[in-house]
């Protein structure tokens, strides 16, 4: 049985506007206008135990409301949302007690106590026994690489270093589901790093079940095994990324370095894209002709030092996605 | 529902506000200079008396410096932490523990209203004391009805500020009631002057209401004013309001949850 179910979800927002000017500030005093946002128009996924799901979708798509549901946080409009067979918004206490929380950009540590001291408030309020917390931690100093923040307030943390230290505090209590709302926002290349090996370790290690929005393309692409693409509050795409980069990437590049520069010969059914000294890089769509053929064919005609064959990037793919789908 | 996570949250809060002593340092200056202004205002008051005051110009002096020392444990402010929290849309992570969120912030405020207050009070009553001449309680039994009478009085103001904290949830600001809140508790309570100086006619209506038991009360069960023996009865309306916050707090509480709009994507 899957551990989440959400079905057919809707959750549409009230914003008020105002006209612009003093005239228009007047006028909201006496009457105001209301325009309704679709954050969630009917949304309908299944995930299982320990699934690493990657959930994406341009600003304002409903990653983030679907995430705070499924938390408890908001109350949906209308829909099913079961997770581990409790609806989250009314057995919040219960559900809370399995589930981990990272939002981004913002910290559930205390500001001005010191990282160990949120820790010991968390354990104490998630009533985490003894030896469970201190394995915890003691393996999240070890993996993460905190153990010199421990003593520091939060407040004089670098963000890379608030990050790890929050996403420790999120799993101390073991949690079963893990949410992570666009963690990596603003972290340097190492940090990130260091918070996806985590993140895909604590998954395997502890089949943990973890949904991870970001807009981070390299995030997916590390750590995730299945995709959701969300846009206007209704699911797009739901699958594996490599399916989700055969159907939409049919140009592939081969990368080659020239023994020599000067024009190679390529194959009529490939394309010269680019030429930077003596490198070359050549398109083809593997459908006309595969990257075995095309490599063979071009190192028969020509001296090469060194060959790569190169996939578009994630982020190609997804930017292509959202403009077949009319997100603009 | 077991204590130790709200007694984790009540010493996490208070630890953290220790931080501030250069605050409690100047609210401590800054009390001394107020208070000592208010005895004069009254000294000049009661010396052109010609008529019987229902209080001695020596208790009212006392009444004032017991004031000014646990001026910090009034409810005349909202917990800005949480309305940042509020304003950033941090408060999602209030909402996901597993605790019950009305006694969470309940015990938030219980620290946020004695930790500052204990720092400030202990030097200031020692300066008042020493320096001023403050009375001690009138006897043993007073001094003990009036401890009693002050615990309740900061779970009373912490109860009033979580009522106010929750609001917060509609406001996002909490300016307007904050303002309205502080105006009601600075002179029903005591804190302007004291109750025992209001008019006759409006006694029943300042006893019926409950900010006298943040101030009044306890400072007149200090002075012997009241008399310890009938501590049970002036224990009894402090509770009532107690009860009434925080029953309003859980109602007002539960609604915002069903319509909250955390801010920000």
């Amino acid at each position: 049985m899957p551990q989440i179910i959400v079905e057919n979800l809707v959750k549409h927002f009230r914003v008020s506007q105002r006209d612009t000017g003093i005239f228009g500030a007047l006028r909201g005093l006496a009457h105001r206008r209301y325009e309704t946002v679709k954050a969630l128009d009917g949304v309908t996924f299944e995930i299982g135990s320990g699934e690493l799901l990657g959930y994406v979708g341009p600003n304002g798509a409903g990653k983030s409301t679907t995430v705070k549901v499924m938390s408890g946080i908001l109350v949906p409009d209308s829909g099913r949302c079961e997770i581990l067979g409790l609806v989250p918004w009314k057995d919040r206490s219960r559900h809370v007690r399995h589930l981990g929380v990272v939002f981004g950009q913002r910290t559930q540590l205390w500001w001005d106590l010191p990282v160990i001291e949120s820790f010991d408030l968390l354990r104490d309020i998630y009533r985490v026994p003894r030896h469970e917390y201190v394995k915890n931690l003691d393996e999240f100093v070890a993996v993460m690489g905190i153990e010199s923040c421990l003593d520091t307030p939060v407040r004089q943390l670098s963000l890379g270093q608030r990050m790890r230290c929050d996403l420790a505090g999120a799993l101390l209590h073991s949690p079963k589901l893990l949410f992570l709302d666009e963690p990596t926002i603003g972290m340097d290349a190492v940090s990130k790093v260091a918070f996806r090996q985590f993140i895909k370790r604590f998954n395997r290690e502890r089949e943990t079940t973890v949904i991870l929005t970001t807009h981070d393309m390299n995030d997916i692409e590390a750590i995730c095994d299945r995709l959701m693409i969300i846009n206007s509050g209704k699911l797009l795409y739901d699958g594996g990324l490599d399916a989700l980069r055969q159907q939409m990437s049919f140009e592939r590049s081969l990368v080659v370095e020239m023994t020599d520069a000067g024009s190679p010969k390529v194959h009529p059914a490939a394309q010269l894209a680019m030429m930077n000294g003596r490198r070359v890089h050549i398109r083809f769509d593997p459908k006309r002709i595969s990257a075995a053929a095309l490599i063979s064919d071009f190192t028969a005609h020509n001296d090469v030092d060194d060959l790569f064959v190169e996939d578009p990037p994630i982020e190609e793919i997804i930017a292509r996605f959202y403009e077949g789908n009319g997100v603009g | 529902m077991a204590l130790v996570s709200y007694w984790a949250v009540i010493s996490a809060r208070f630890r953290s506000l220790l931080q501030y002593r250069s605050a409690a340092l100047a609210g401590l200056v800054t009390q001394i200079v107020w208070g000592i202004i208010r005895v004069m205002i009254f000294q000049a008051f009661y010396s052109s008396t010609t008529t019987g005051q229902p209080m001695s110009g020596r208790d009212v002096e006392t009444y004032i410096w017991l004031g000014q020392a646990f001026l910090a444990a009034l409810p005349w402010n909202i917990d800005t932490d949480l309305r940042s929290l509020i304003r950033s849309g941090g408060i999602g992570y209030e909402l996901v523990r597993p605790v019950d969120l009305h006694t969470y912030w309940m015990s938030r405020a219980l620290a946020w209203r004695t930790a500052p207050m204990l720092m400030r009070s202990i030097p200031l009553l020692v300066f008042a004391f020493i320096v001023m001449g403050m009375a001690p309680p009138a006897t043993v039994a007073a001094g003990a009805a009036f401890m009693i009478s002050m615990c309740a009085a900061i779970v009373l103001s912490s109860a009033i500020t979580t009522f106010l904290n929750v609001t917060m949830l509609w406001t996002i600001t909490g300016d307007g009631i904050t303002q309205l809140t502080f105006g009601l508790v600075l002179i029903f309570s005591g804190m302007l002057v004291p109750l025992p100086l209001f008019p006759d006619w409006s006694q029943p209506l300042i006893n019926a209401m409950p900010f006298r038991g943040l101030v009044d009360t306890p400072y007149r069960l200090y002075l012997g004013h009241i008399p310890a023996s009938d501590l049970p009865q002036h224990l009894a309306h402090q509770l009532f309001w107690i009860l009434a916050f925080v029953v309003a707090g859980r109602i007002a509480l539960s609604r915002a949850l069903r319509r909250v709009v955390v801010q920000g994507g």
